[in-house]
């Protein structure tokens, strides 16, 4: 990878205290949604396109390390589309285009010598519906990320058993690895999805809706696997479900569209958000009174 | 809730008028026509064919000679079809095992690489290149295919002869199974791509989603999640190809020299084909040896029938998605 | 918030590196070519193909290389791209040949007279301002109305019985369908033989033909017609039944007519299917060098059989002319599948 690419001239603050990761939880300060390090998934200005369509205006948002932000917000307000586009997926729709800058740890992901491919290792994703391959058994899909991304381990073994305790799937599994993932259930699957995702060791995870296609219990499950997994990595949360956004995030961001492209209406500490929201569409929101 | 006693559960009864009583009578029997033309196809050719079956019996099937007798009751005769049979598969098989891997690069290419006016010309022209008749493939089979084919038989003859399957008995290389069988795989290249194209086609796109997610690239996801979902596709369309192979005549006819005898060095002029013996020997047929050859067409029929519904059950089995 | 323009802000695609695909594309043809050619002529491959299969496997070895200096993933990826694009374009080129050489030797024949003179008074190996092929277009098209006339309404039938009244044996119906497309053409031309010329006309004739690619025919236009009808809403039909119609007249008067063109695209396709079939003329409406219309009392002239009679013949200009009679018909079912792409780019009830 190359050097950080800071065209925008921003200045890195450099009395930022090196805390420890973990005490990093600690300080939670909605200014920290919007300043500049070179720690953490940093998006600035983004904007985003279909076609000729402008889904996404001039969006920046800091993703604090270590912390769960959740994008919330009325359907086809662009939090997906601003999700895909932090690990590079956007791309991948014909006649997609884009604008602005996303940094992980200070480096441009979209830089012209950056591979795509590295940038999704290192920000890994779990989709809405449950995900496994159905050709390969449990123990298979937990692996998938090492073979597609031609990576070796010296321990397939402990990888393996360490992935499926974080995603909270151990114990349900571990007798039965060479078990197809197709025949598990859908709560235990998008666990699976989550176990897979964390084999290549990314440092960040981003969740499209991770929970719209399962069941209460499963959910609460998968939720508590996400709080889990926030000790040691960022992980940014698209949900509908406006008590999920409290139960887990740090931060939250309310997006919305007036008919033109989606924008960020607020960032802020989620209980703020909740409590005492600043804009009064957010208010509105929150409190379900639309979308 | 009240469970309905029997009294009350009422039928819903259709009364249809006699217009649509005969409507769905004829469109039924249209409907039904498939049935009985192939039920009268092997009726007929088991009939024509059944004092065959009975001279010889099973010794048809693994007899190589055709030797149709001296006069029109078959005097002297000894048919089968063991050499004519065991030629089909050969050359069906050799046009399968080169058609398979071109078919599976241009159904992932026009599905996953083609930029889309790409798509669309090649798509046409496959389209067309499917209905190209067999008399033309033949024509250019003969004159334009087979020279390359002879260069390569003797170039493959001489590194490899010693392999029982490119040997020769005799430095002959025209009219080879080997020919017939490159022939064939292009005849049947545009059906095979076409059936596995469609497969691929419907590869679930969040599981390629998964596989980039998870820095993979655009071969790791064709890997990944395309080749196995459609391999059952790909057996299905592969094996309606051998079914076209199987019962190719004309083209074949011209490109392959008929001979009785088992063979399986590939590379010489000697090889057999049920479909060409039936066109080769019909315009000078005694009585009793068109006989056999209706009993060899119905051999052919039933074999290609088999063929065929085995993959019409695994393309549309993988079709609803059981991958 | 920022209420700035948005239209400020240039679109960018930094995903699409033209230059550095240009230039990967330029450096890995370059150095296959002159690998190819290195490998090609010293050991003399068979000529162009043999330079394009030492090409090819150049071409893998130097991406698989240029892959490397990015990472494992990206050299897998490029070699695959080059094997499946290389597969791609070396299918083209039997198909390429096969339409210039049946386009540059069939032109050689085809002069004013040819589509209006048969061969009755021409011998195959006479020269080629004389003879042509009238009576085989003529015979072509006769037999192939008559097996359109004969398949077309069954298919129809077999299709309506599918998707309209769902009877108990649909599924029996569609496998079997599907089972008959893979009838061998010869076998059919036996089953006709066996029964149309030798108990009921006791001769080869049109007739005949007609009926043996019609068994051809079937299989096509019934699954065609399957696929169109299913196009249909069921809206469509249960509007008409809530207006209290019948199911014949929703079927003749709504269903049907919704679907036309699509139907037409069916029954062209069907008859680009038997256009060019050979093997079941030959053992039933055989061959005749003259002109004529007779569909019972003696055989018929088809291009099929025209070309394959020629070729049989064997010598320098009979082979020629068969050069022309394929040019004709595959003029004929090029013609074919324009008008039912054409057909079939339009969308249902136009």
């Amino acid at each position: 990878m190359d050097q950080p690419d800071m065209t925008q001239g921003e200045v890195v603050t450099p009395s930022l205290p090196e805390t420890p990761v973990v005490e990093d939880r600690t300080r939670r300060d909605s200014s920290r949604l919007h300043e500049h390090t070179d720690k953490g998934l940093e998006a600035c200005s983004v904007h985003a396109w279909f076609g000729k369509h402008h889904a996404l205006a001039d969006v920046s948002l800091h993703f604090p390390e270590n912390t769960v932000t959740g994008l919330i917000g009325p359907s086809g307000c662009g939090k997906s589309t601003f999700l895909r586009l932090l690990n590079r997926m956007h791309e991948f729709i014909p006649n997609s285009a884009m604008a602005g800058d996303v940094f992980l740890d200070g480096q441009d992901i979209y830089g012209a010598k950056v591979n795509p491919a590295d940038v999704r290792l290192k920000i890994g994703m779990v989709f809405q519906k449950p995900n496994p391959f159905p050709s390969m058994t449990i123990e298979e899909n937990v692996l998938a990320g090492l073979k597609l991304a031609k990576i070796k381990t010296s321990d397939k073994e402990a990888l393996l058993e360490d992935c499926l305790v974080r995603a909270g799937l151990w114990k349900e599994v571990k007798d039965r690895l060479k078990a197809a993932g197709a025949s598990l259930s859908g709560g235990q699957q998008q666990r699976l999805c989550i176990a897979r995702a964390l084999a290549v060791k990314p440092n960040v995870l981003l969740m499209d809706e991770p929970c719209s296609a399962l069941d209460p219990g499963s959910t609460l499950r998968v939720e508590e696997t996400i709080v889990q997994l926030s000790e040691t990595m960022t992980i940014i949360i698209v949900t509908h479900n406006m008590q999920q956004a409290a139960r887990v995030s740090d931060y939250c961001a309310f997006f919305l569209s007036d008919g033109g492209p989606g924008q960020l209406i607020e960032a802020d500490l989620t209980s703020n958000m909740f409590s005492n929201p600043s804009d009064k569409r957010t208010a509105d929101y929150v409190q379900g009174r639309f979308g | 809730m009240v469970e309905p006693s029997p009294a009350q559960v009422k039928a819903i009864t259709v009364v249809r008028s006699t217009g649509d009583k005969v409507f769905r009578g004829i469109m039924t029997a249209g409907g039904l026509t498939s049935l009985v033309v192939l039920s009268l196809i092997a009726g007929f050719l088991l009939y024509r064919g059944f004092e065959i079956f009975s001279d010889f019996g099973f010794s048809f099937l693994t007899t190589s000679e055709w030797n149709s007798g001296i006069d029109d009751i078959g005097t002297d005769a000894r048919m089968g079809v063991a050499a004519m049979l065991v030629g089909s598969i050969v050359i069906a098989v050799i046009a399968i095992v080169i058609a398979v891997p071109f078919a599976m690069g241009v159904a992932l290419f026009l599905e996953y690489y083609a930029p889309k006016r790409l798509r669309n010309v090649l798509t046409a022209i496959l389209d067309l290149i499917a209905a190209v008749p067999s008399v033309i493939y033949g024509i250019w089979g003969y004159v334009v295919l087979m020279p390359l084919v002879v260069q390569w038989s003797k170039t493959l003859n001489d590194y490899l002869g010693w392999f029982p399957l490119f040997s020769v008995p005799a430095p002959i290389f025209e009219r080879s199974p080997f020919v017939a069988g490159i022939l064939l795989s292009i005849m049947i290249l545009p059906i095979t791509t076409s059936v596995t194209r469609e497969v691929y086609s419907r590869a679930p796109k969040d599981q390629i989603d998964a596989a980039y997610a998870l820095g993979g690239s655009r071969w790791g996801g064709i890997r990944t999640v395309v080749l196995p979902f459609g391999r059952s596709g790909l057996v299905g369309g592969a094996m309606l190809g051998l079914g076209r192979a199987l019962g190719e005549t004309i083209a074949v006819f011209l490109v392959l020299n008929l001979v009785f005898k088992v063979n399986f060095n590939i590379l010489s002029s000697a090889g057999g084909n049920v479909a060409s013996l039936i066109a080769t020997r019909f315009g000078e047929a005694s009585r009793y040896e068109l006989k056999g050859l209706m009993a060899a067409g119905l051999v052919l029929f039933i074999l290609t029938l088999i063929v065929n519904a085995i993959a019409t059950a695994i393309v549309n089995r993988s079709a609803r998605g059981v991958a | 918030m920022s209420q700035e323009p948005a239209l400020m802000v240039q679109p960018r695609r930094p995903w699409r590196h033209p230059a550095q695909n240009a230039l990967t594309v330029t450096v890995i043809f370059t150095l296959s070519a002159l690998g190819g050619a290195a490998v090609t002529a010293p050991t003399g491959l068979a000529g162009n193909l043999g330079w394009f299969v030492s090409f090819i496997a150049c071409a893998i070895i130097v991406s698989w290389i240029a892959g490397r200096f990015r990472s494992k993933v990206a050299a897998a990826d490029l070699v695959a791209t080059v094997v499946i694009g290389a597969a791609a374009a070396a299918v083209v080129i039997p198909w390429t040949s096969l339409i210039y050489t049946v386009i540059s030797k069939g032109s050689k024949v085809i002069y004013s007279g040819w589509f209006t003179t048969d061969m009755s008074v021409t011998a195959a190996d006479d020269v080629f301002t004389v003879g042509g092929v009238s009576h085989a277009i003529v015979g072509t098209l006769i037999i192939i109305s008559i097996a359109t006339l004969i398949s077309v309404p069954i298919g129809i039938a077999s299709a309506v019985y599918i998707v309209e009244i769902r009877g108990r044996f649909s599924p029996l119906v569609r496998f079997l369908t599907q089972a008959m497309s893979g009838v061998p053409s010869i076998v059919a031309g036996l089953f006709i033989y066996s029964t149309l010329v030798i108990l009921v006309f006791e001769k080869f004739n049109a007739l005949a033909g007609a009926f043996a690619l019609s068994i051809l025919m079937l299989p096509t236009v019934a699954r065609t017609s399957e696929e169109v009808l299913k196009l249909v809403p069921d809206d469509l039909r249960s509007a008409s039944y809530a207006l209290g119609a019948s199911q014949v007249s929703t079927t003749f008067k709504v269903t049907l007519p919704t679907v036309r063109s699509g139907l037409v695209t069916a029954a062209v396709l069907g008859v680009a299917r038997i256009a060019g079939e050979t093997a079941p003329l030959l053992l039933t409406s055989l061959y005749l060098v003259s002109f004529s219309t007779d569909l019972v009392g003696k055989p018929m002239a088809t291009l099929p059989t025209y070309t394959f009679g020629n070729l049989q013949i064997g010598t320098e200009n009979a082979v020629a002319r068969a050069w022309g009679g394929s040019l004709t018909l595959l003029a004929l079912i090029f013609v074919l599948f324009l008008i039912a792409r054409l057909l079939a780019g339009r969308g249902p009830g136009k």
